[in-house]
């Protein structure tokens, strides 16, 4: 367990998917993919498979939050685990298109 | 975080997709994001502490932005319409810097000390094949991602600095990855040293839309490479959109024949009303945008969408109406204020100087410091108001206001009043020296067919104003000056009517 912060790259023990943290909750946070914690970015995978019940992916680009509205990741990196902050399972944020501007 | 993760992105998602292409040379996503490694690999080798850019738009550019944030280094595309001593000075203050520029360019700077000059066409060659540098690029958002020097309208040129984390931002809370189209077509006018090349770069990027490049501007080619292209979406500044327009009347075009082009965005400097109808008749299929933004806000920091153009297009409603020529309202993370002059924020419709908060907005010049406030205010120097609805409207530059006499004046709305007279096809209105008033009203007028007499102008502003509005001296001019990204320069406006007069006497 670490705390968050806004920037923090860190990838999966289980799968292949990656995230940035966009917003975070303050204080130490449980952050976990496939029902295993999330590593940073340069220590080893498990090499596990993820939890059957934490699987349902991940998709490049998208973000992902809590009910709260206070955690936001970012996928960059598509992967089979589900995302999950203590024991709930994060859900797809709806985008808001904008026109484009440039 | 680092403006690289974006392209790495789309190249992930999108490997084979058209990333950006210019003439017959084009560079995937996959290929771009792998020259940028290769490219970031030299640069560091070289020792090199910038990446300048001094060329006009080709994926050459797209590279060396990308391969700058993953080596490290800041990105420095530099105006090539400078003068050689004016470039000089610029490079002298980014050096040892690697610089990619014409072919004519590089060979003359080969040799210079702190230089390694290579051209566009080799630093594309080079970065075609070899290895990525190895490290991976920094995370750090802190880190300068790019230095952009300002037009310099009102004095030396200053550079602008935008870190990775106000990139980031502004492409996170305005871009959804992905959200192009296989057939998707931005097409890309503006010169890379505008904030607009830059944003315009980074948004196809997350949105992995295909990027046309037009290095020299001109009407009929723009409207040439879009029908061939099918582009979808266009920037322009507003002169381009009004040369544009003008085309299609000289070609007595009842239609653009540009059915693919869903949206047109532009921004950059004031539009005038009487363009964007125009534009709206000739367009009726394609959605307008209007962005308002400026360098030291990582481009765009308000947009009036499509919806509000129609709106106000359609509305028998003044207040709606007069929207058209307002830049709209302010991006998801982005607060505005008005403030008047002791700081007092300003309420609905009154005129003062416009301020900015957001995570995008950043202030800072190189050496000079931020001018953002402890509170993350940045005051950015525009005069405006905001109407009741949240629509800002730009009211010119805090510094060209005219101050005649303890009284403060817009020049663009004693501007505005005389672009009505049907022989005035322009205008610019600037405050010169008076011995009486401190700052008297003078205009410098451009024809349309024969001079207006003099005295109508000064009753038009009178009736439409008031008598201190009225410009003192009105000289005529064949052209007003101009920078190359259509923003009036209204310092040598002043000049202008200085030397005029040293020779009237």
């Amino acid at each position: 367990m670490a705390e968050l912060k806004a920037g923090t790259r860190l990838q999966s023990a289980v799968c292949d998917s990656e995230v940035m943290v966009i917003s975070a909750p303050a204080g130490d946070a449980d952050l976990a993919c496939g029902g295993s914690s999330m590593i940073a970015m340069d220590a080893d995978k498990s090499g596990g498979a993820p939890d059957a019940a934490q699987s349902d992916g991940t998709q490049l680009g998208k973000r992902y939050v809590n009910e709260a509205g206070d955690l936001e990741l970012l996928c960059t990196k598509p992967g089979a685990g589900s995302l999950s902050l203590a024991a709930e399972t994060l859900v797809l944020k709806e985008a808001k298109p904008l026109p484009s501007s440039d | 975080m680092n403006i690289t993760m974006l392209l790495e992105m789309a190249s992930s998602g999108f490997a084979d997709r058209v990333a950006v292409q210019e003439g017959d040379r084009a560079l995937t996503y996959g290929q771009l994001f792998a020259a940028a490694g290769s490219a970031a690999r030299c640069l560091r080798e070289s020792g090199a502490e910038h990446l300048a850019l001094l060329d006009s738009s080709s994926p050459a550019v797209a590279v060396a932005l990308f391969a700058s944030a993953w080596a490290g280094v800041p990105y420095v595309p530099l105006n090539y319409r400078l003068t050689g001593d004016e470039l000089d000075s610029l490079l002298e203050r980014v050096t040892p810097t690697m610089l990619v520029t014409d072919a004519e360019r590089a060979a003359d700077l080969a040799g210079r000390e702190g230089i390694t000059a290579i051209s566009s066409a080799d630093f594309l060659e080079q970065s075609a094949s070899g290895e990525p540098l190895a490290e991976p690029w920094a995370m750090d958002g802190d880190d300068i991602a790019i230095l952009l020097f300002t037009s310099g309208t009102t004095g030396a040129p200053k550079a602008a600095v935008l870190r990775h984390r106000h990139l980031v931002s502004y492409i996170f809370s305005s871009v959804e990855f992905g959200g192009a189209a296989d057939s998707d077509a931005a097409l890309v006018s503006v010169p890379p040293y505008h904030v607009a090349g830059v944003a315009s770069l980074l948004s196809s990027v997350y949105s992995a839309r295909r990027v046309v490049q037009l290095p020299a501007f001109s009407a009929a080619e723009w409207l040439r490479l879009a029908r061939e292209q099918q582009v979808t979406n266009a920037f322009v500044v507003p002169t381009m959109l009004s040369r544009i327009v003008e085309e299609l009347e000289n070609n007595g075009a009842s239609d653009p024949g540009l059915p693919a082009l869903a949206a047109l965005s532009y921004g950059g400097g004031k539009m005038p009303l009487a363009v964007i109808e125009k534009a709206m008749r000739f367009f009726p299929g394609t959605g307008f945008t209007n962005a308002y933004g400026l360098t030291e806000t990582s481009s765009t920091i308000t947009l009036l969408d499509p919806d509000d153009h129609r709106s106000a297009s359609a509305s028998d409603d003044a207040a709606v109406k007069r929207r058209l020529v307002s830049v709209g309202r302010p991006l998801p993370g982005v607060e505005l204020q008005v403030r008047n002059d002791e700081g007092a924020t300003l309420g609905a419709n009154e005129s003062g100087e416009i301020y900015v908060r957001g995570e995008q907005v950043s202030g800072e010049y190189l050496g000079l410091g931020t001018r953002v406030e402890g509170d993350g205010w940045f005051p950015t120097r525009d005069g405006g108001s905001i109407d009741e609805e949240g629509y800002l409207f730009i009211e010119g530059r805090v510094d060209d206001v005219i101050v005649r006499g303890g009284e403060n004046m817009s020049p663009g709305e004693i501007e505005d009043v005389l672009l009505e007279h049907p022989s005035v096809a322009d205008v610019a209105v600037v405050g010169v020296p008076s011995v009486e008033w401190g700052e008297a009203v003078a205009a410098m007028v451009v024809a349309r067919g024969e001079h207006p007499e003099v005295a109508d102008l000064q009753a038009l502003v009178k009736q439409r104003l008031r008598s201190s509005r009225v410009p003192g001296r009105i000289e005529f001019i064949n052209e007003l000056p101009y920078n190359e990204t259509g923003k009036l320069l209204r310092r040598r406006v002043r000049e202008l009517l200085a030397d005029s007069a040293g020779v009237a006497e």
